[in-house]
């Protein structure tokens, strides 16, 4: 029995996509971390009924240049179905090379790799790289066809006719949020983060099973890499598909992977877990020198901040009468959360000076900061607000943004640490009943807030 | 300067009115840079996939043109006669030297990830150089092909040399004959036209090739082959070649 109902598990508020869309996130399950995860288990039972445990299973692979280079050696990885697995490492440690070696751009030296059980030398090689999407950084497009052209390739390839392939590559250009209008044109019509989507687009568009993304976002600026990787999460929380991801990035691997390898240089693993057991317990030095400072806040990524025990005391309506305002303004609570007739945070109000009768001026007040998303953001997130706060306290609002409480730093400290004792308890249960160490082993999931 | 005859009277001795001589002209001029095409293309793709063996390819048609067309005229004529097979010959290749570097750079010049894609995507060798490799190579392609055609224009008129057949360049070993100087402008500047009319005609075909050029670096993208090429603006060769 897996940890599912504990109430701040590993809840992944670290992976965050814009809004959910589709239905599966109803009641709560509103990451798409989580939707994936109740995915991965099905898909391990399913495989461990019929015997296959992943979709692509690394077998001590070897692979060594004419030069002699010994690029990957004797790596094992089980890539599990229908999750997102992130190779990470410092450059030259053969990330790429280990993932042509699965499309068989690179064919390996020692070895075999499995694909669905079978091993992928069994069948021709076109064929193969046709059942997997591959996109690189840069996106590599081809500059001389349309967009459209240029995302309906395979599936002419495949002998689509040309009508059901531009429909194909239409219906595409919307999932990846490109705009119908841009059909026509051609690459360097296109943003970089454009050409991006369009590379995920084509990547996509024979409907692969497999997807292999060979840093993709690296080469456009910070804020368009972070659309891209929350859109790629939408994407996967849609479709499903078996994704293997290098990025030489740790921030990048810890915000898409269900599992993380960090390969060293030489081609060996370093470690293979999920991001949270990463940050938590790094195999070696190299692993926590790669991982870099702030681990223990970064982890805090993992912990949901639903289980934080909020307070309405010091929040008070903009048109509280005097009375109200006193009542509230006691001595606990030097600062008051002013907010609007429907409940949004307006900022805080010094209570001494509230109190002093004059009312509340909206144009007096201290501002309120971002506020977090109660249950939905992490506690990382909320002990950020609490720190960036004029006041300490950290405001929690809703999805709509109405204020639900408010927060100090001490509580956020208390909810840390028993989020911390809560998910040292369940390891130890877990290792204690001997359950196995799968990628949706620790995919305790939030309960409906 | 004998005789009231015009610019485009045309001595009875070449056999061809002026309009007749342009066609020949042209015949003579296209045909050798599309024989030149033909052997480029599977020349540069062997060059492109043995890398080994672009360097001793580009040393033979460097080494073969700087053979002077005289040499090829003395030893084709047994074969060829006094024919215009024997001009264009020798024009064939001397195309070589600038269409075969043209498309070997054309074709590398194509970045790695779209090769990598196009791998990836399960394209098959001959579909990737046919559907990737040379649509992109055709602004190097044709950057070679105005060069090797304004050069072959212009070079036609060694024809003379065996006789009758330097179609234009007749009129100029007409006009020291005769004493017609007219006929040598008449000659000079038809030339000319000619090769700057089928230069246009050249671009114009490019651009309707490649509408996926961003606007304003097509120029900056020929400018980037003639460097690789060596120094072969189309001013400038054909006049060396003149001198032949
Ligand atoms: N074709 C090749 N011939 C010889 N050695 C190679 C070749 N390709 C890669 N290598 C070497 O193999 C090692 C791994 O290369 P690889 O490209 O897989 O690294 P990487 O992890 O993807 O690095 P980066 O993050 O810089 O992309 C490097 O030392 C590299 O120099
Ligand atoms: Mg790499």
């Amino acid at each position: 029995m897996r940890e599912r109902s504990h109430r701040t598990g590993p809840g992944n508020p670290a992976r965050r996509g814009p809004r959910p869309v589709t239905g599966r996130n109803i009641g709560g399950l509103n990451s798409p971390r989580n939707g994936l995860r109740a995915r991965a288990a099905q898909a391990d039972s399913r495989h461990v009924r019929k015997g296959i445990r992943a979709l692509i299973r690394i077998e001590s692979v070897t692979k060594r240049y004419p030069d002699g280079t010994v690029a990957v050696d004797r790596l094992s990885l089980e890539i599990p179905d229908g999750s997102v697995t992130v190779l990470v490492g410092p450059s030259g440690c053969g990330k790429t090379t280990t993932l042509r070696m699965i499309n068989r751009m690179v064919e390996l030296s020692e070895g075999r790799i499995l694909l669905d059980g079978a091993d992928i030398t069994r069948q021709p090689v076109n064929t193969l790289r046709r059942s997997m999407g591959y996109v690189i950084q840069n996106a590599g497009l081809f500059q001389h066809r349309t967009i459209v052209d240029n995302i309906a390739t395979v599936p002419r390839m495949l002998g689509w006719d040309r009508g059901r392939a531009r429909t194909r590559a239409m219906d595409l250009m919307e999932r990846v949020g490109l705009d119908a209008g841009l059909a026509k044109r051609y690459p360097y019509q296109l943003s970089g983060g454009q050409q991006q989507r369009v590379g995920v687009a084509r990547a996509l568009a024979a409907d692969p099973p497999v997807l292999l993304m060979d840093e993709p976002f690296s080469a456009v600026d910070p804020i368009v890499r972070k659309t891209l990787q929350a859109e790629l999460l939408r994407i996967q929380e849609e479709l499903g598909k078996t994704i293997v991801f290098v990025t030489h990035d740790i921030d990048e691997a810890i915000r898409l992977g269900d599992m993380v390898a960090v390969m060293r240089t030489g081609g060996k693993l370093a470690q293979f877990a999920p991001p949270d057991e990463l940050l938590s317990a790094p195999a070696d030095e190299f692993v926590e020198d790669f991982l870099g400072a702030g681990r223990g806040v970064r982890r805090l990524s993992f912990f949901t901040s639903a289980g934080l025990e909020l307070t309405t005391d010091p929040v008070v309506a903009v048109d509280a009468s005097a009375a109200q305002i006193a009542e509230r303004a006691t001595d606990d609570v030097p600062y008051l959360l002013v907010t609007d007739a429907d409940g949004r945070p307006l900022g805080w109000a010094r209570a001494k000076d509230a109190v002093g009768g004059e009312g509340l001026d909206a144009a007096q007040l201290l501002s309120h900061g971002r506020p977090f998303e109660f249950g939905r953001d992490s506690l990382r997130d909320a002990l950020d607000c609490a720190v960036l706060s004029p006041t300490g306290w950290a405001v929690a609002v809703d999805g709509d943004g109405r204020v639900v409480g408010v927060a100090s730093q001490e509580t956020i400290a208390g909810a840390i640490r028993d989020a911390h004792a809560e998910r040292k308890g369940s390891a130890d249960r877990k290792a204690a009943a001997g359950a196995p160490g799968g990628p949706g082993a620790t995919g305790a999931r939030r309960t409906a807030r | 300067m004998s005789g009231g005859a015009g610019f485009f009277d045309i001595p009875s001795d070449l056999q061809h009115t002026y309009l007749g001589l342009i066609g020949e002209h042209l015949k003579e001029a296209l045909i050798p840079v599309a024989g030149g095409l033909a052997l480029s293309l599977p020349i540069a793709q062997l060059c492109v996939r043995f890398r080994w063996l672009y360097p001793p390819v580009l040393w033979v048609t460097t080494v073969l043109y700087a053979i002077p067309s005289i040499a090829f005229f003395v030893f084709l004529i047994d074969y060829t006669g006094a024919t215009e097979t024997t001009v264009m010959i020798p024009l064939t290749v001397y195309s070589l030297v600038v269409l075969v570097p043209a498309i070997v750079d054309g074709v590398r010049s194509v970045p790695q990830e779209t090769l990598a894609a196009a791998e990836a995507m399960g394209f098959t060798s001959m579909q990737r150089y046919l559907r990737v490799e040379l649509p992109i190579a055709v602004p190097a392609i044709f950057a070679g092909l105005r060069v090797a055609t304004v050069s072959s224009i212009s070079l036609v008129s060694v024809g003379s040399l065996i006789g009758n057949e330097g179609a234009l360049g007749n009129l100029l070993s007409d006009a020291h004959v005769f004493h017609r100087s007219n006929l040598a402008v008449t000659s000079v500047v038809t030339t000319a036209v000619l090769a700057i009319v089928i230069d246009a005609l050249l671009i114009g075909i490019r651009m309707l090739l490649t509408p996926w050029l961003p606007r304003g670096s097509r120029s900056a993208r020929r400018a980037s082959v003639d460097a690789v090429t060596g120094p072969a603006p189309e001013e400038a060769r054909p006049l060396e070649e003149a001198a032949r």
